[in-house]
């Protein structure tokens, strides 16, 4: 007993051969109340709001993955959106290139047939022209061969032709002689 | 005279009065003495571990909320959910005043000072053996009717008749009469043991080390205190193993009387 009355004192030997399986009233009682408080303390108060905060931490964890991942596919959808677009894209700008190659050989085609009917027109045009400016000269020169050669005819016969009608016929005989001589020469 | 007898002559070896103590004030009819303090104590400091834990909770936890989450989770995934499965949420608030109120009050044998185990006490084990005791017939009673309690109790399925005759009275008895006894006994004789070793092994030491040195007292004085030290540490291993054992027994009992598949 020395030490333990060394140690703290207040130990006592109450009765000589105690019964350590008897229990104290007062131990029963305080031990029960002192329990009973810790019970309500702990399972009304704190520990119903450890495990609200343990199951919103496995929805925050979970809502976290959850988000993640609809992010992900999100991302996923759209990438596939944009490779879409990016490939309908092309396509159409191969369209339009094909569209204006062949629109440009087109022009190309139908400004060289207009080019060439262009052309074909200004040369038929000047045939015409050439061809009115020969019958003009052609026409004015027999005139003045006419004249001059029944100026000449006139001065030489010394006669007048009075008969128009006569001279005319004269006139032309004589030059369709011309001619006919010239092609003959020809 | 051997040698040993007058080497021990003076020495007298702890004994039951170690567990005896001198009222220091009275309430109404009733003593309060060194146990009853120890044990508000271990309310305290058991209410005050959890409030500073859990009184707010953070979904990010800091402080002393590890710790105590640490704690919750222990005795729920090693003790609540192996028993009661999907039950056990609603049985940890039970479960967590039980394990620390019991591991607190071990504990108190070796804080200085108060080195007494409160559940050397028979009365403390027992107020809690009867408390869970009551649980399990509550809940018993409620989940499978008075008489369903009692045949699947003590009527395991799946015997020989003949076997019954000696089974039913076997479980009947251990079930209902036994058990709070033996759930409180096994708590108190485990504290009642280690704080009686380690007194023995201390006052060996200062016995021999400082009351009566001699020559040959000496060695045995040096073995006396290099065991409490050795015997202390073991203690710090038992407390907390009793103090689980404790409240797995208790969980296994109000699952018995939960569910009617044992």
């Amino acid at each position: 007993m020395m030490l333990a009355e060394h140690a703290a004192g207040f130990v006592a030997a109450a009765e000589k051969n105690p019964n350590p399986l008897l229990p104290d009233a007062a131990e029963m009682i305080f031990g029960t109340i002192a329990f009973l408080i810790v019970l309500f303390v702990l399972g009304k108060m704190l520990i119903p709001r450890i495990q609200q905060t343990l199951a919103e931490r496995t929805d925050a964890i979970e809502g976290g993955i959850k988000r993640a991942e609809e992010a992900q596919d999100e991302a996923q959808r759209v990438l596939e959106q944009y490779k879409e677009q990016l490939a309908e894209a092309r396509h159409e700008a191969a369209r339009l290139r094909e569209e204006a190659r062949e629109q440009g050989a087109q022009i190309i085609a139908e400004m060289r047939e207009q080019a060439q009917t262009e052309a074909q027109r200004v040369i038929d045009q000047a045939h015409a022209q050439i061809e009115a400016d020969r019958q003009q000269a052609f026409t004015r020169l027999r005139t003045e061969i006419g004249e001059l050669a029944v100026d000449l005819a006139s001065r030489i016969v010394g006669e007048s032709l009075e008969d128009e009608a006569r001279r005319r016929g004269t006139v032309d005989r004589f030059l369709d002689q011309l001619e006919d001589r010239a092609r003959a020469e020809a | 005279m051997s040698a040993p007898h007058i080497l021990a002559k003076d020495f007298e070896a702890p004994g039951l009065g170690l567990f005896q103590w001198k009222p220091l004030f009275h309430i109404g009819p009733f003593a309060v003495a060194k146990p009853i303090v120890l044990c508000a104590l271990v309310m305290i400091i058991v209410i005050a571990f959890f409030w500073a834990a859990f009184a707010k909770p953070k979904l990010v936890p800091r402080g002393w909320q590890n710790v105590g989450e640490v704690a919750y989770m222990f005795v729920r995934d090693e003790i609540g959910r192996p028993f009661l499965g999907k039950d056990s949420e609603k049985w940890m608030r039970l479960l967590i005043p039980v394990f620390f109120f019991v591991w607190l009050g071990n504990l108190m044998s070796v804080v200085p000072v108060a080195q007494f185990p409160v559940n050397s006490r028979i009365a403390f084990p027992l107020v809690l053996a009867v408390l869970i005791y009551l649980t399990f017939w509550v809940v018993g009673i409620k989940n499978q009717g008075f008489f369903g309690l009692l045949k699947n109790a003590t009527m395991p399925p799946d015997l020989p008749w003949a076997l019954y005759i000696i089974v039913i009275p076997i479980e009947f008895v251990s079930t209902f009469f036994i058990r709070p006894f033996t759930h409180a006994v096994r708590l108190f004789a485990n504290m009642f043991a280690g704080h009686l070793l380690i007194a023995l092994f201390a006052t060996v030491g200062f016995h021999f080390l400082w009351e009566k040195v001699t020559p040959l007292g000496f060695g045995v004085g040096v073995l006396g205190a290099v065991l409490t030290i050795v015997m202390t540490a073991f203690e710090l291993f038992i407390q907390a193993v009793q103090a689980y054992v404790f409240t797995l027994l208790a969980a296994f009992y109000i699952s018995a009387g939960l569910y009617s598949d044992h």
